[in-house]
């Protein structure tokens, strides 16, 4: 049968067991392509059961609103039929699933989570819940009287129109309130007041302090990164070692480090007294405060911006800038028209890897920030570790996400992800 | 770089006037991290220089706070979870990086941009929302409050370290050696250990390197997956800082700068070897 192919079109070439070239090598290259993503698959499936897996479950707890309809499971349905938009409170078949929905929840010890959950909408909520929850038991009919009697939020007409709107499987409330959103009493969306926004102003320092210290890292990086471009390399590798052991030192022992210097008893503050600089009663004021965060993590990002930079200069021929002064150029020319456009993506790279490692901060503004001088970060743990407003949590770190998300996909347009170094 | 002989009286300012510049950026980075060693021997129980200090009276010193962390059953604990917790997700994550990296760099290797910015998105993350994501999904699966729990959590932190490190060994990698170590007859596995795992070593080091470094700094991650049981040197200091500023914490801060050091000279060394093996440098 060989012959016979071979015979019929002595155009193909074929392998020495007879199967035409083309198959064999496209064969062969299928075979390679399963190798390489099967070298790739363990740690692929690491990556999303340990880190991709827990990230989607936790954003989606930003939407989530299951609790509502399941503790309430009889009220809710009926509840659907209620017009928000008149004036009068639900009628006494939707008091009579709620108490049977109270009764329930009471004794399955599940009635307090729908009523934290409205609290975030409206305060008096939880409350509202835990003392109704007490009574229900010995509630008897008509129902909507004794509600009332037991507490008269349940004649308030604004409480079930939170009820209802907050009655489905999932809401967008947590993103309203991380973008300052609210409802008013008819359930339209609404731009907070100025006095109680505060994650717009938040987000917005956030990237305000994440922009100053990026533009403070660019120009202390910039000088020392030439300088170490240009030296012989055994004085470079000598000051090299001044910008690595920062970055190799532990981040606690910078931000411990940065809070023995500045704070108010501290070794800077007892110089400038000791110089005579200042009074011992003004010392400066430098931690605990905006001033603090942006100090810190200069330093402690400064490394991130120095490496990028300093592997573009290396790569730019010195002889340039003396082909330029040749030419006629003065320094500056020379240096602002040839060498700096050369920098650009070292310039581009440094600022956006250090942009994104400042707007995700948490240890260094925790520790040294104070009130003025938190990020996002430091709300995100606020509310996981202390209001346990977990959906909230969520949202924000949600909206994060997708900052860092945007700015990476930005990084790999001007670097390449597969042209990231280290060290 | 000399200042060139054509150069007139502004430049030659300029040229020392940059140089005391640099100078003053190379102190700022340095300085900090040297000011805390003889910080970490004051007598007294104060963040800053003493009188007795000042005029290099031998009563102004003392290593109580050195005494003070060997003796402390909280620091020693910590210091134990932090070695354990950094050696397995590193032993995980150089199994794991160093894999997929030989995977990554094989011309065959399909969407590796995109597959390589997945692999890596854990070190792009903010920690807080890798932390707040790691702290519900394993309180749900029983993984929180175990060691377990945080050696994954921190293996899969680090092995971005890992893939981009050993990728960039491989980078310049020539694969007709594994096909000439194939026709001398090797199998697939003696070819692994003695062709190619040789070549790689250095940058599966400074990979693990990285990787341990990235688990033994770590404190968000390990505040939320972790329980007291778990608590690591950084975790210490981080709420020895919040509650009670002790001197100890700069004891122990000197003792990191000195082990940074050491981890520093290993991938400098490893770093020039790579390059002299691979003829980049002639040095």
């Amino acid at each position: 049968m060989n012959s016979s192919v071979k015979h019929s079109n002595p155009s193909v070439m074929v392998t020495a067991d007879g199967v035409p070239l083309m198959v064999s090598l496209s064969r062969a290259k299928r075979k390679a392509k399963i190798r390489a993503l099967l070298l790739v698959t363990p740690l692929f499936l690491f990556i999303l059961v340990t880190f991709f897996i827990p990230i989607a479950s936790m954003l989606l707890r930003s939407v989530d609103n299951e609790v509502v309809e399941e503790t309430l499971s009889r009220t809710v349905p009926i509840l659907q039929g209620w017009d928000q938009t008149g004036d009068t409170i639900p009628d006494e078949t939707v008091f009579v699933a709620l108490h049977q929905d109270f009764v329930d929840g009471y004794r399955e010890k599940t009635i307090g989570s729908p009523g934290r959950r409205l609290n975030y909408e409206k305060p008096g909520f939880s409350s509202l819940f835990r003392k109704t929850a007490r009574k229900a038991e010995k509630f008897e009919p008509p129902y909507q009287a004794a509600f009332i009697k037991a507490d008269k939020k349940w004649g308030d007409i604004n409480y079930w129109r939170v009820l209802k709107r907050e009655s489905g499987p999932s809401t967008d409330s947590y993103y309203m309130t991380a973008l300052d959103y609210g409802y008013n009493d008819i359930g339209e969306r609404v731009a907070k007041a100025d006095d109680q926004s505060i994650y717009v102003d938040l987000f917005g320092r956030t990237f305000w302090i994440s922009f100053v210290i990026t533009s403070i890292c660019l120009v202390l990086a910039f000088p020392i990164s030439y300088l170490l471009s240009i030296l012989p390399a055994k004085s470079s590798n000598l000051l090299m070692i001044l910008v690595l052991l920062p970055f190799w030192t532990s981040l606690l022992v910078r931000t411990s480090a940065w809070i023995a210097l500045l704070q108010q008893q501290g070794v800077i503050n007892d110089m400038l007294v000791w110089a005579g600089f200042l009074g011992d009663d003004n010392r400066l004021a430098m931690i605990h405060n905006q001033a603090g965060t942006i100090i810190a993590m200069v330093h402690v990002l400064l490394p991130f911006m120095v490496l990028p930079l300093y592997s573009v200069m290396k790569t730019i021929p010195q002889s340039y800038m003396r082909a330029a002064r040749s030419l006629g150029a003065n320094p500056f020319t020379a240096f602002v028209r040839v060498y700096l456009p050369g920098t650009i993506p070292g310039i581009g790279a440094g600022s956006i890897l250090v942009f994104i490692i400042s707007i995700g901060y948490y240890i260094t503004p925790a520790l040294v920030g104070g009130q003025s001088g938190t990020l996002i970060s430091n709300f995100i743990a606020y509310h996981l570790q202390s209001s346990l407003n977990w959906g909230l949590a969520a949202a924000l770190g949600a909206i994060l996400l997708f900052a860092v998300f945007a700015l990476y996909i930005l990084y790999d347009k001007i670097v390449g992800i597969d042209n990231m170094k280290l060290g | 770089m000399a200042l060139p002989s054509y150069a007139g009286k502004l430049e030659t300012t300029w040229y020392y006037v940059y140089r005391i510049i640099c100078g003053m950026i190379l102190f700022f980075l340095i300085a900090p991290i040297v000011v805390i060693i003889p910080l970490s021997f004051n007598a007294e129980p104060y963040f800053t220089f003493s009188k007795e200090m000042l005029a290099f009276d031998p009563a102004g010193f003392s290593t109580k706070w050195y005494q003070d962390f060997f003796s402390d059953r909280n620091w020693q604990g910590a210091v134990k979870n932090s070695f354990i917790i950094a050696i397995f997700s590193t032993m995980i994550s150089v199994t794991l990086g160093t894999v997929a990296a030989l995977g990554l760099s094989r011309s065959e290797m399909p969407y590796k941009t995109l597959v390589m910015g997945i692999l890596i998105s854990p070190m792009i993350v903010p920690l807080i929302i890798s932390a707040a994501g790691m702290f519900f999904f394993y309180t749900e699966i029983g993984l929180a409050s175990t060691h377990l729990g945080v050696i994954l959590a921190h293996a899969a932190l680090a092995t971005p370290f890992v893939v981009i490190t050993v990728t960039a060994t491989l980078v310049g990698f020539d694969q007709s050696l594994t096909r000439a170590a194939a026709t001398l007859g090797a199998s697939p596995t003696t070819t692994f250990f003695r062709v190619i795992v040789p070549l790689i070593l250095p940058g599966v080091i400074s990979g693990g390197l990285f990787a341990f470094v990235t688990s033994f700094d770590e404190v968000v991650v390990v505040k939320f997956v972790g329980s007291y049981q778990q608590r690591t040197i950084p975790w210490a200091m981080f709420s020895g800082i919040r509650e009670q500023i002790s001197p100890t914490i700069l004891a122990v801060a000197t003792l990191l700068v000195i082990f940074s050091i050491c981890l520093l000279t290993v991938v400098e060394l490893l770093r020039r070897r790579n390059e002299r093996q691979r003829g980049l440098s002639p040095a």
